[in-house]
């Protein structure tokens, strides 16, 4: 079953200059796999069709089951000479958690029983 | 005699923070220390231009304000207080904390304010010399005027004033973690070179840099992270051991919640490599840190390690670069989408036929894709309201306002029905950073002392 990763983790995003990063932590152990398959910088690229027009690095937290994307010239320019009002992206997060992921078996289960739903 | 730990709370993590949950929890955290963080990387730069026109101001404006409201509490219970309200101008803000003291009536207090974190002079006579890090050129490659310069100052500043008893230590532009982790040093008598002791140290200040992001700030989305009572969310506190295990926490009945997750969030989210976190004082690793719930809002984090601290430290540099005009309309009711783009088109047209001279423009619709631009998830429907924003640079003040004025005019002579446009031009101050050998960084003390 395909979900939003919005039902597999949670995300905060911070600012440096011209860079964004933003921390992705899985709800459960067993969700961090899944973000280590699919939440990869290729597939966040295409995600974020154009917002980010540098490098994308990720980093791996897995004691505490989290992953930070590391995100340059995705900031307009730099949060202090950037037109978006949002400057310092920190809506980027709630995109991020926009991504649908393909989902096995046994964590569709779970995700159901907590009351998520799948992508149709 | 050492303590066996001690608790350190965040009464602010920006310049404009909330007061009252500041204060009571000077009033009821049972606090050894109590920092306040208001510094952003625009803050200072902000600040210098306001010291430029006024040399008794460039302090943070609500300095005032929030020790009238806290330092009651401190002086009372021997909290000490660290903070970088200083901003650009730590002297000044020191003689206004003097005579608030005075004021109040307060106990005999020392204050230090750590002077030294502007390099500006530094920096303009080594402007071919110094590279920005954003871009890889030399500083001299900008084109507008430089009006701030700022270093990034660690903990053993402040350490040194906390040794020479100051009560209250007010610095400038320093790392937010540093301001946390200089009472650590103090208390605990930790040599700058354990590095890693300082790395847990630097972990524990980094749950606290950012205040309530940690309790329950910036978390909450309904069905999926609850958090009680947001509106009265009580500020956070550390308690540190000698060996710099740290139990995060907050004043019961508070609103807010503290949690794994919410550690979590914040531990990440302003890092890059997690296992190479550049500070004045150590470069922090992350990867180790394992985050306990202890009970309801309380969680135990152990486990950050370090490195040697860098040779240079990061400094920010402001500059003058041109202006921002933006401005916003809102169209309503059946066609509001049309019409809507129908406007960006006739500001399109007038652009052009007014010849005016951008450096970048920027057309959002609010509402459907302002913040996320072609990333926008499609709605399902037409929107019953829209709301058009145009923004752009420019090199001059005039060019900006023309293009805010394009958008005003559509009241009458664009599409139908709109509401009445909103316009705002500033000047852009832009922040870049170059690295500077500690050597070149020279600073020194003040202290005063207030008496009955």
């Amino acid at each position: 079953m395909r979900f939003y990763l919005r039902e597999l983790a949670h995300a905060r995003a911070g600012d440096k200059g011209d860079t964004c990063n933003i921390g992705v932590i899985a709800y459960q152990s067993s969700f961090y796999n899944l973000m280590l398959t699919q939440v990869t910088p290729e597939r966040v690229r295409a995600h974020f069709k154009g917002l980010v027009k540098g490098d994308i690095r990720r980093y791996e937290l897995p004691k505490v089951h989290a992953i930070n994307l590391v995100m340059e010239h995705a900031l307009g320019g730099g949060v202090t000479r950037s037109l978006s009002l949002d400057p310092h992206g920190k809506s980027y997060s709630a995109l991020l958690l926009a991504l649908p992921m393909e989902v096995d078996e046994a964590n569709s289960q779970i995700l159901l029983a907590l009351g998520r739903k799948p992508l149709a | 005699m050492k303590k066996n730990s001690i608790r350190i709370g965040a009464g602010a993590s920006y310049a404009g923070d909330r007061i009252e949950p500041a204060a009571h929890l000077a009033e009821h955290g049972d606090l050894d220390y109590l920092v306040f963080e208001t510094l952003a990387e625009r803050t200072i730069a902000l600040a210098n231009v306001e010291k430029f026109k006024n040399p008794l101001l460039g302090y943070n404006a609500m300095l005032e304000d929030r020790f009238l409201a806290c330092l009651k509490f401190c002086s009372e219970q021997g909290v000490k207080v660290v903070t970088n309200m200083g901003a650009a101008n730590p002297e000044a803000a020191l003689k206004k904390t003097v005579q608030i003291i005075q004021d109040l009536k307060l106990k005999p207090t020392k204050v230090a304010a750590v002077i030294g974190d502007d390099v500006l002079a530094y920096c303009k006579d080594n402007v071919h010399r110094l590279s920005i890090m954003e871009t890889g050129l030399p500083l001299s490659s900008l084109e507008g005027e430089i009006v701030s310069a700022n270093a990034y100052l660690g903990a053993d500043h402040m350490v040194e004033a906390l040794e020479h008893g100051a009560d209250i230590v007010i610095t400038g532009r320093c790392a937010d973690c540093s301001l946390f982790l200089a009472p650590m040093m103090y208390e605990f008598k930790w040599r700058e070179d354990d590095w890693n002791v300082l790395g847990q140290g630097q972990v524990c200040a980094d749950m606290l840099e950012c205040g309530a992001n940690v309790s329950g700030g910036f978390f909450a989305d309904p069905g999926y992270k609850e958090v009680p009572d947001l509106g009265n969310l009580g500020y956070p506190y550390i308690d540190i051991e000698p060996n710099g295990r740290g139990v995060i926490s907050k004043v019961q009945g508070t609103g807010g919640v503290i949690s794994p997750a919410t550690c979590a969030e914040q531990m990440i989210y302003e890092i890059h490599d997690p296992s190479h976190y550049i500070t004045p004082d150590v470069v922090v690793d992350f990867t180790g840190v394992e985050l306990k719930p202890l009970g309801p809002d309380r969680v135990e984090i152990t486990g950050g390690q370090g490195k040697a601290r860098p040779d240079q430290l990061k400094v920010s540099i402001g500059i003058k670069e041109g202006w921002i005009g933006e401005a916003e309309i809102t169209y309503a009711g059946l066609g509001c989408l049309n019409r809507a783009r129908l406007a960006e088109a006739v500001v399109r047209r007038r652009i052009e036929i007014s010849g005016l001279q951008l450096q970048e423009l920027r057309v959002d619709y609010i509402g459907l894709n302002s913040l996320h631009g072609d990333a926008s998830l499609l709605p399902l429907e037409e929107p019953y309201e829209v709301r058009v924003r145009f923004a752009c640079r420019s090199a001059d003040k005039l060019n900006a306002q023309k293009l805010a004025n394009e958008v005003e005019t559509l009241v009458g002579k664009g599409p139908c029905a709109s509401s009445l446009p909103r316009i705002h031009v500033r000047e852009v101050l832009a922040i870049y950073s170059v690295l500077v050998p500690r050597a070149e960084i020279k600073t020194h003390i003040v202290y005063e002392e207030t008496h009955r």
